[in-house]
């Protein structure tokens, strides 16, 4: 096994620069998508589909950029939509009581980063694992949203803000929340390529033993990309809010599926260790605008479904493939090479 | 043999069986006390619940919940038998949904169809999917999570784009089949009868068959369980497949007690299922725990459910219990283990 990953690590450096790694695959397909339903889709390559499109994938986007970093590090954040759906649900019951939204939009960003500390405490100090407790706080958080607003929906934010979510920078076609998106992307790929702390979660990922030994603080890295992760989220959840001038308990309801769909299309490794960002926002590009073309095209919204489903599974499935394909032409190579 | 699997990697297990002993028996008692505390809890909550409202144990009230807790349980059951293998289904609320789909669509089509061909070709459907799940995750070397997060959404799709908005209602049903949901035998009903079968068949193959004994053995170590001879990949496409059956199973269940299918059947029903299995003891890391425990993880996730309804306390706080009560029970288990590794460690070393 071990002699095996050697043989094909020698062979990757090679490989990679054949045929490109998975993050310029996987923006070469985005491109080609994107080209493909230009021409075919009507209506796709309009200015205001193009504004559609970024308000649809704003969500995904912004929650993909931390939980980018959780799987880096070999953990994973299922709960991100349920907080994004206990944020909007505390948004509206404040809009309700006559909060002024300076204070309530805070408060909402703290309940997540709150929200994401609990998730950061069972994973980090119990030491549970992330896929068990964040599979208990999907359900706990979406409870607590149902508890807070129940079944009905909270309209009428403030036009100042709604209108700013929705709309274009003046005179351009260019969403507002765009920038949103360019900021954050940056950020992110800034911490995660340029500097130790990305270092390190790139080190915890691949051997979390090493990684203190080399002086990481695993347990703390994971603590914090936790609270990030929720500080986003609930972020997103806020933006969600005023996008559709609508709170409610159910939003964003599975949304922690194409979030994950997007980051493991990306080429980052359910395993940890690996990855990379430009590959992520590729990832959300290609899912977000393969949904939108078929929206277009008069597909349903749950057999839209089917399409992100098949995609996570080949996202994961492809490069395992591709690698047990490289291995037994290696491993024939090597026969005739050394006939023994 | 049934000490083996949980001491697979030892080498000398002669010099060890002291260990092994004290360690089964250390494990029975833990497993015995999560059981017996699901037995307390749940008395509590109905004692607490008949008090404030006697109705509560009205056979009618009794009833429902044993026919909610025999479709979870039959999900439980088969979600327990991949758990302990150290993998996850999620995607059975999907299956039930599609396979209850299937039957209901066959049923109105064909009312002459006996209600034993109706559960077969449910069970059929689920294990077909399963077996699907099983094959990804054996071959494409993906995590079971990740698989079947997909599957959820691929199979919720499939039933959706088919139904199209559809619906089968009671009516359409044979009269027969709805009598099969309703109908009792020595007072217990049909379907409470049907969910014991297959936790009894299932609870004694894992505990006392070679079969049973490989699948705890590849959730206690997958490596060990390889070098030992078990041939993990089948067993994991088999454990899958079960769980697929099973849910399909359920699927025929929840169409002959509910009477209305659409496309939505069963949808979150994963997040119950996986919190009855891990509220009933069998540990997420695999390789312990029992269907008994799941099945009473059901009973108790049923009961909640119900005494939150007769307490009138509103119905929405049931999905943030079910989660606080899956961090409750893996922090538990975490305790619990790191008790049960200090003691042994104390008498290891008293060992050699």
């Amino acid at each position: 096994m071990s002699a095996d990953t050697a043989v094909s690590e020698s062979r990757t450096a090679g490989l990679t620069a054949r045929f490109g790694n998975w993050t310029v695959a996987i923006i070469a397909v985005t491109i080609v998508v994107l080209i493909i339903a230009a021409a075919t889709v009507n209506n796709f390559g309009t200015s205001q589909n193009f504004g559609f499109l970024v308000l649809d994938l704003l969500p995904i986007a912004l929650v993909a950029l931390p939980m980018t970093l959780v799987i880096v590090t070999g953990e994973i954040d299922l709960s991100v939509a349920s907080t994004l759906g206990l944020s909007s649900a505390v948004m509206g019951s404040l809009w309700n009581s006559n909060q002024p939204i300076e204070t309530i939009i805070p408060i909402c960003l703290l309940l997540g980063a709150v929200l994401g500390a609990v998730n950061g405490f069972f994973v980090t100090v119990l030491g549970l694992p992330s896929l068990a407790v964040t599979i208990g706080t999907l359900a706990l958080y979406r409870g607590l949203a149902f508890v807070v607003l129940g079944d009905s929906a909270v309209a009428d934010f403030p036009a100042v803000y709604t209108d700013w979510v929705t709309g274009n920078i003046a005179g351009t076609p260019i969403p507002n929340v765009l920038l949103i998106i360019v900021a954050l992307a940056v950020v992110f790929g800034v911490v995660l390529h340029a500097t130790p702390i990305g270092r390190a979660v790139f080190a915890v990922g691949a051997s979390e033993q090493a990684a203190r030994f080399a002086g990481v603080r695993p347990g703390r890295l994971k603590f914090w990309l936790y609270v990030v992760s929720g500080l986003v989220a609930g972020l997103a959840g806020v933006l969600w809010t005023l996008r559709y001038s609508s709170a409610r308990a159910d939003n964003g309801a599975g949304l922690e599926l194409a979030v994950v769909a997007a980051v493991l299309l990306g080429g980052v490794s359910i395993f940890g260790g690996k990855g990379a960002l430009p590959g992520v926002i590729a990832g959300v590009l290609l899912l977000a605008s393969l949904q939108n073309a078929l929206r277009l095209s008069d597909v349903s919204n749950e057999a839209l479904n089917v399409v992100t489903g098949v995609l996570l599974i080949v996202s994961v499935l492809a490069p395992n493939l591709a690698n047990a394909v490289r291995g037994s032409v290696q491993r024939r190579r090597h026969r005739t090479t050394n006939p023994l | 043999m049934t000490a083996a699997p949980t001491r697979a990697d030892s080498t000398s297990s002669a010099v060890k069986l002291p260990a092994v002993v004290a360690r089964r028996s250390t494990l029975d008692l833990v497993l015995r006390a999560r059981e017996l505390g699901i037995v307390l809890a749940l008395a509590a909550l109905v004692a607490v619940t008949a008090i404030s409202n006697p109705r509560f144990l009205s056979s009618q009230s009794i009833r429902d919940i044993l026919l909610g807790t025999a479709i979870l349980a039959v999900l439980a059951v088969g979600q327990a038998v991949v758990v302990i293998t150290r993998n996850i289904d999620l995607s059975v609320g999907s299956v039930l949904g599609l396979s209850a789909f299937t039957v209901g669509t066959l049923l109105r089509d064909n009312p002459g169809l006996p209600v034993v061909v109706a559960l077969l070709i449910g069970a059929g459907v689920g294990g077909a999917c399963g077996a699907v799940n099983g094959v990804l995750v054996r071959y494409g070397n993906v995590p079971a999570l990740v698989v079947t997060l997909g599957t959820l959404y691929v199979v919720r799709g499939i039933t959706y784009f088919w139904a199209g908005g559809q619906q089968i209602n009671a009516d359409e049903l044979p009269a027969g089949f709805l009598d099969f949901g309703n109908a009792t035998l020595l007072g217990i009903p049909y379907l409470v009868l049907i969910a014991l079968l297959v936790l009894v068949i299932t609870g004694v193959v894992l505990r006392n068959y070679r079969v049973g004994r490989e699948l705890y053995a590849m959730g206690s170590s997958p490596q060990a369980a390889r070098l030992a001879g078990i041939s993990v990949g089948r067993r994991t496409i088999g454990a899958f497949g079960v769980s697929g059956a099973l849910a399909g199973l359920a699927g025929v269940l929840f169409a002959a007690r509910f009477g209305t299918i659409d496309a939505a059947a069963g949808t979150g029903y994963e997040l119950n299922v996986v919190a009855a299995v891990v509220v009933g003891g069998v540990a997420v890391f695999g390789g312990s725990g029992s269907v008994w425990g799941a099945a009473l993880g059901a009973l108790l996730l049923t009961t909640i459910a119900s005494s939150l309804a007769v307490l009138e306390i509103n119905q929405f706080w049931q999905q943030a219990i079910v989660g606080g009560l899956i961090l409750l029970a893996i922090g538990a288990d975490r305790l619990v283990a790191a008790r049960v590794a200090a003691s042994l460690k104390k008498r290891g070393s008293h060992v050699s």
